[in-house]
C-alpha cells in the first residue's frame, strides 16, 4: 500500500505518485477522506510525480471541498514542489509550501 | 512515467530522418546544394531534436541543437555548404545515429567516451560555422554542460532577445487516453520550457469529474500558457507532436491577432474564464479583448439582420485596420501548411513488422485450410460445393497476394545506403568511384531486403577495393580515371536479380584456377566453366594476398556472402572480362513465405516446383527414353536438354508408370527437364522450412503441407539444374 497512516489524522504517501500508483492511491485517499473530517497528507516521501499523480491531488482537493472536509497537503517533496510551481498551482495547494522549512510548517497545528 | 511505448516509434523515425539527411548530404556533394535540400536537412535535424526532447534525451537534444544551428546559418546563406561542412555534417549524422542506437539498446545515458566523441564533433561544427571563435567555444561548453538536467535549458537572455512581440499563447487540452498512451503532459511542459520562458500558466481542471466518475488513468487536464519564445509556430507545435492527434491544441502567435483570438474563444465554451486567462497571460490586452468581442458581436448582428454581404472575419479586421493584411495572409498560410501535412501523413503509415508477420502466418494457414476444403469438395462430388470452394480459393489467393504485397519494399533504399559506403571507402583508398543505381523501384520481400544488406556490402566493398583499379592504372589502361560501380535490380522468372557491376580489371581466371588446383578444389584436368571457376572465390579463405595479387582479400567475407545467399535460396553468377570488369548476378526468390507451386507426383510422393520456374510440360515419349539412354539428354525442339529423373534422384522404388511426363524448368539462362510420373496442377504453396538435419540434402528447398495433410517437398530447382549440368559436363568429358 502506498499510503501509510502515521496518526489518526495524518497520512503519508510513500513512494511515487505516478500512473502506476494512481488507481490504488485514489481508492485509498478517497476512503481516508470519507472516514476523517480532518486530514493531513504528508507528501515528503513522494519521489516522482506525473500528470496522473497531480490529477489525484486535484481530485482530493475538489472532493474535500465539496464534502466540507478539511484536507491539507503538507511537507511537499522537491518533486511535488517542482510540478506545482511549473503548473502554477502552488497557491491552490499552498497550505504549507514553505520551502526549506517543512518541519516548522508540519508542526503547526 | 512509462514512455517505452513511444520509444520504438521515435527510434524508427530518427533512423528515417538520419537516412534522409545522409542522402541529401551526399546529393549536395555531387550536385551542389540548393535551398530546398538545406531546408530538408534543417527540418530533419529539427524534428530529431524535438522528439528527443520529449524523451528527455538531453545529450541528443544539445548535440542536435548545434547541428541545427549550423544548418540554420546555412539556410540564411551566411556561408555555402561546401565539402568540408558536408563532411562534418555527415559525421554528425553518424554520431546521432550512434546515440539513437544506444537509446534503443540500453535506453541509458551515453558514456563519457561517447560524450567526448560528441564534444570533439561539436568543436568541428563550431569551426565550420560562421560564429566567432570565442562564441563558438562557449556554445560547446554550454552544450557540454547541458548533460545535467539542472542546466539543460536553452538559456536565452530575455532582456536582449525578447519583447512583447514574442509572447505566445498556447492552449492545450489533452485527450483522455494520453496517459495510457505513455505520454506525460508534464513532461511536455518541461520540454516546452526549454523553448523559451513561460510567463504565466494556468492549469485547467474543470473537466475533472467527481471521484466516482474519475478514472485515475484518464487525463482531464489542460493548460493555458503564456510564453516568450523565439521559436516558430511549427517548433512549438512539434512539442506536442506525439499527442497532436488526441489533444486540442491552440497556439496563438504573438501580438494581438484578433481574428485568431476570436476563433479561439468561439471554439471553447468557457469563454468567460478564458478571456480572463488570456488577459492574465498577457497575450491579449484588455482593450484587444474588448475590441475582439465587439467586432464579433457586430459581425453576428450583421449576419442576423441578413445584411447583403457577410464579411469573413479576417477581411473585416483588415479593413478595420486592426491587423495587417500580411498577418492574416501568414495565418492562412500556416493553416494551409497544416492541411498539406495532413494529406502527406495520410498517404502511408507504419505497421509493426511482427503484426505483418502474424498476418502472413494466418494467411499461410488459411491457404492450407482452403486447399483442404477444396480436396474434400472434390471427393464429395458436389459441384455446388466445388464452385463455392473455387470462389473462396480465388479470394484467398487475392488476400495472399495483397498481404505479400504489403511486405514488398523497394530496393532503392538499400541501394542508396551504398552511396555512403562507396564514398567513404573510395576516399579512404584514394580512388574516384561513381555509384550508378538502376532499378531502384524494383520490389522485393522485406525479409529478403533485410538479409541481403550484408552480402551486398561485401560485394560492393570488394568491387571498390579490388575490382576497380587506382586512377593511375586506369589512365594507363586507357580508361577514364573515374571508376564506375553499378547497382541494378530487376525481376526475372519469379526471382529478383541484383547486379553488382564494376568496370575494373576483372578476375584473373588463370590464377584462380591455379589456386583452386593447389587447394584441391578442382582436379588438374577437370573441365570447369568460367562461371564455376569464378565461384571458387566464394570458398572459405580462398584467396590470400600472396598468391592471388589481383584478388587480394577477395576471399575475406566472400564465403559469408555465399552462405547468406544460400540461406535465402538464392544463387550467384559471375561474369568477368579481363580489363573490362566484373559483374555479379545475385538471383534471389521474391518472397520467402508463400509461392505459386506446380505439383508433380513420383510414385506415392508429391513434389512442388515453383511455378515461376516451370517453362513447359510435355509427355515423356519413347523417343525421349531412347535418347536419354544413349545421349543422356532429351531433345527439346532440336536442342539438347539435360534432364533429371526424379525417381532415380530421390531413390524411389515404386515401379515406373507407363506414361511419364517432362517438366521443363528454368533457372537463370539454363533449362532442365524433370521426369515425373504425374502432373497434378497448380497449388498455392506455403513454404515451411526443413529441419536442419535435412540441410545436406541437395535438390530440396523446403516442405509444404498439402490439403490432404500430407507433406510434399519443394524442389530446389537451381541445385537440380546444377546437378544436371554437372552430370552432362561429366558425360561429355568422358
Amino acid at each position: 500500500m502506498p499510503l501509510n497512516r502515521v496518526s489518526a489524522s495524518r497520512l503519508r504517501v510513500e513512494g511515487d505518485l505516478t500512473i502506476y500508483e494512481a488507481v490504488a492511491l485514489k481508492a485509498a485517499l478517497m476512503a481516508a477522506l470519507v472516514d476523517s473530517p480532518m486530514l493531513e497528507i504528508d507528501l515528503s516521501d513522494v519521489g516522482e510525480i506525473d500528470t496522473a499523480g497531480l490529477q489525484i491531488l486535484l481530485l482530493i482537493k475538489n472532493e474535500a471541498e465539496s464534502r466540507g472536509r478539511d484536507i491539507r497537503f503538507i511537507q511537499h517533496s522537491p518533486a511535488v514542489r517542482e510540478v506545482l510551481e511549473m503548473c502554477d498551482l502552488a497557491a491552490l495547494f499552498g497550505d504549507a509550501i514553505v520551502i526549506g522549512r517543512h518541519d516548522a510548517a508540519a508542526e503547526a497545528p | 512515467m512509462n514512455i517505452d511505448a513511444a520509444l520504438p516509434t521515435f527510434v524508427a523515425e530518427c533512423r528515417d530522418l538520419l537516412q534522409v539527411m545522409e542522402q541529401e548530404l551526399l546529393k549536395c556533394e555531387q550536385d551542389g546544394a540548393d535551398p530546398d535540400t538545406i531546408d530538408t536537412l534543417f527540418r530533419a535535424a529539427h524534428t530529431i531534436k524535438g522528439s528527443a526532447g520529449m524523451f528527455g534525451l538531453d545529450w541528443v537534444v544539445s548535440f542536435t541543437h548545434e547541428v541545427e544551428g549550423l544548418l540554420q546559418q546555412l539556410r540564411e546563406g551566411l556561408f555555402p555548404l561546401d565539402h568540408g561542412r558536408i563532411d562534418v555534417l555527415l559525421k554528425a549524422a553518424d554520431y546521432i545515429s550512434n546515440l539513437i542506437d544506444l537509446v534503443e539498446q540500453e535506453g541509458e545515458t551515453p558514456s563519457a567516451e561517447v560524450i567526448a566523441r560528441g564534444e570533439a564533433l561539436l568543436t568541428q561544427l563550431a569551426k565550420v560555422s560562421s560564429a566567432p571563435q570565442s562564441n563558438a567555444m562557449t556554445k560547446v561548453a554550454a552544450a557540454a554542460n547541458k548533460i545535467t538536467p539542472a542546466t539543460a535549458k536553452l538559456e536565452r537572455d530575455p532582456s536582449t532577445r525578447f519583447d512583447s512581440a514574442h509572447s505566445w499563447y498556447i492552449s492545450v487540452h489533452f485527450g483522455r487516453n494520453v496517459l495510457r498512451d505513455g505520454m506525460d503532459p508534464l513532461g511536455l511542459l518541461r520540454y516546452l520550457k526549454r523553448l523559451g520562458r513561460i510567463t504565466a500558466i494556468a492549469t485547467v481542471c474543470s473537466e475533472l469529474p467527481n471521484a466516482d466518475d474519475m478514472n485515475p488513468e484518464d487525463c482531464y487536464l489542460g493548460f493555458e500558457i503564456g510564453m516568450e519564445s523565439e521559436a516558430t509556430q511549427m517548433e512549438l507545435e512539434a512539442v506536442f507532436g506525439f499527442v497532436r492527434d488526441s489533444c486540442r491544441l491552440r497556439i496563438l502567435p504573438p501580438r494581438n491577432r484578433l481574428p485568431e483570438y476570436i476563433n479561439h474563444l468561439d471554439e471553447l465554451d468557457e469563454a468567460d474564464r478564458l478571456g480572463a486567462i488570456l488577459m492574465h497571460c498577457g497575450a491579449l490586452t484588455s482593450w484587444g479583448l474588448k475590441e475582439a468581442l465587439r467586432l464579433q458581436a457586430e459581425a453576428d448582428a450583421a449576419s442576423a439582420s441578413g445584411a447583403a454581404q457577410h464579411k469573413p472575419l479576417g477581411q473585416l479586421v483588415v479593413e478595420e485596420g486592426l491587423v495587417h493584411p500580411e498577418v492574416v495572409a501568414a495565418a492562412l498560410a500556416t493553416q494551409r501548411r497544416g492541411q498539406e501535412r495532413k494529406v502527406a501523413d495520410a498517404s502511408s503509415f507504419r505497421v509493426s513488422a511482427t503484426k505483418l508477420d502474424a498476418l502472413i502466418e494466418i494467411i499461410s494457414e488459411l491457404v492450407i485450410a482452403s486447399a483442404g476444403a477444396d480436396l474434400l469438395a472434390r471427393q464429395g462430388g458436389s459441384s455446388e460445393l466445388q464452385e463455392a470452394n473455387a470462389a473462396v480459393a480465388r479470394l484467398v489467393e487475392g488476400v495472399r497476394n495483397g498481404a505479400l504485397q504489403l511486405r514488398m519494399v523497394q530496393i532503392g533504399d538499400t541501394f542508396k545506403r551504398f552511396q555512403r559506403v562507396v564514398r567513404d571507402v573510395s576516399k579512404e583508398i584514394g580512388k574516384e568511384i561513381e555509384l550508378v543505381i538502376h532499378g531502384a523501384e524494383t520490389e522485393l520481400d522485406k525479409t529478403v531486403v533485410e538479409q541481403i544488406g550484408d552480402p551486398l556490402t561485401h560485394l560492393v566493398r570488394n568491387a571498390i577495393d579490388h575490382g576497380i583499379e587506382s586512377p593511375e592504372v586506369r589512365v594507363a589502361r586507357g580508361k577514364p580515371a573515374h571508376g564506375r560501380l553499378i547497382l541494378d535490380a530487376f525481376h526475372d522468372a519469379g526471382a529478383i536479380v541484383i547486379v553488382v557491376a564494376d568496370d575494373g580489371g576483372g578476375l584473373d581466371l588463370t590464377r584462380i584456377r591455379k589456386r583452386g588446383e593447389e587447394r584441391g578444389l578442382i582436379a588438374r584436368d577437370q573441365v570447369v566453366s568460367d562461371n564455376e571457376l569464378c565461384k571458387l572465390i566464394f570458398e572459405p579463405g580462398f584467396s590470400t594476398n600472396d598468391t592471388v595479387t589481383n584478388l587480394s582479400g577477395r576471399g575475406v567475407g566472400m564465403d559469408v556472402v555465399r552462405r547468406n545467399i544460400d540461406a535465402l535460396r538464392g544463387e550467384i553468377n559471375i561474369d568477368t572480362r579481363p580489363g573490362e570488369g566484373t559483374t555479379m548476378y545475385l538471383r534471389l526468390p521474391l518472397t520467402l513465405a508463400i509461392i505459386d507451386g506446380f505439383l508433380v507426383g513420383v510414385g506415392d510422393a508429391q513434389y512442388v516446383v515453383p511455378l515461376d520456374m516451370v517453362a513447359e510440360c510435355r509427355e515423356f515419349t519413347s523417343q525421349d527414353a531412347e535418347l536419354a539412354k544413349t545421349q543422356n539428354c532429351l531433345n527439346l525442339r532440336g536442342t539438347a536438354l539435360p534432364y533429371v529423373h526424379l525417381r532415380d534422384y530421390f531413390g524411389r522404388r515404386e515401379a515406373p508408370v507407363r506414361r511419364q511426363n517432362v517438366v521443363v524448368v528454368r533457372s537463370g539462362n539454363r533449362q532442365v527437364g524433370l521426369i515425373v510420373d504425374r502432373l497434378m496442377g497448380q497449388f498455392q504453396t506455403v513454404i515451411k522450412p526443413l529441419s536442419p538435419i535435412f540441410g545436406s540434402i541437395r535438390g530440396v528447398g523446403g516442405s509444404t503441407i498439402l490439403g490432404s495433410g500430407k507433406v510434399a517437398l519443394i524442389l530446389d530447382v537451381p541445385s537440380l539444374v546444377q546437378h544436371a549440368a554437372a552430370r552432362e559436363a561429366a558425360v561429355v568429358h568422358h
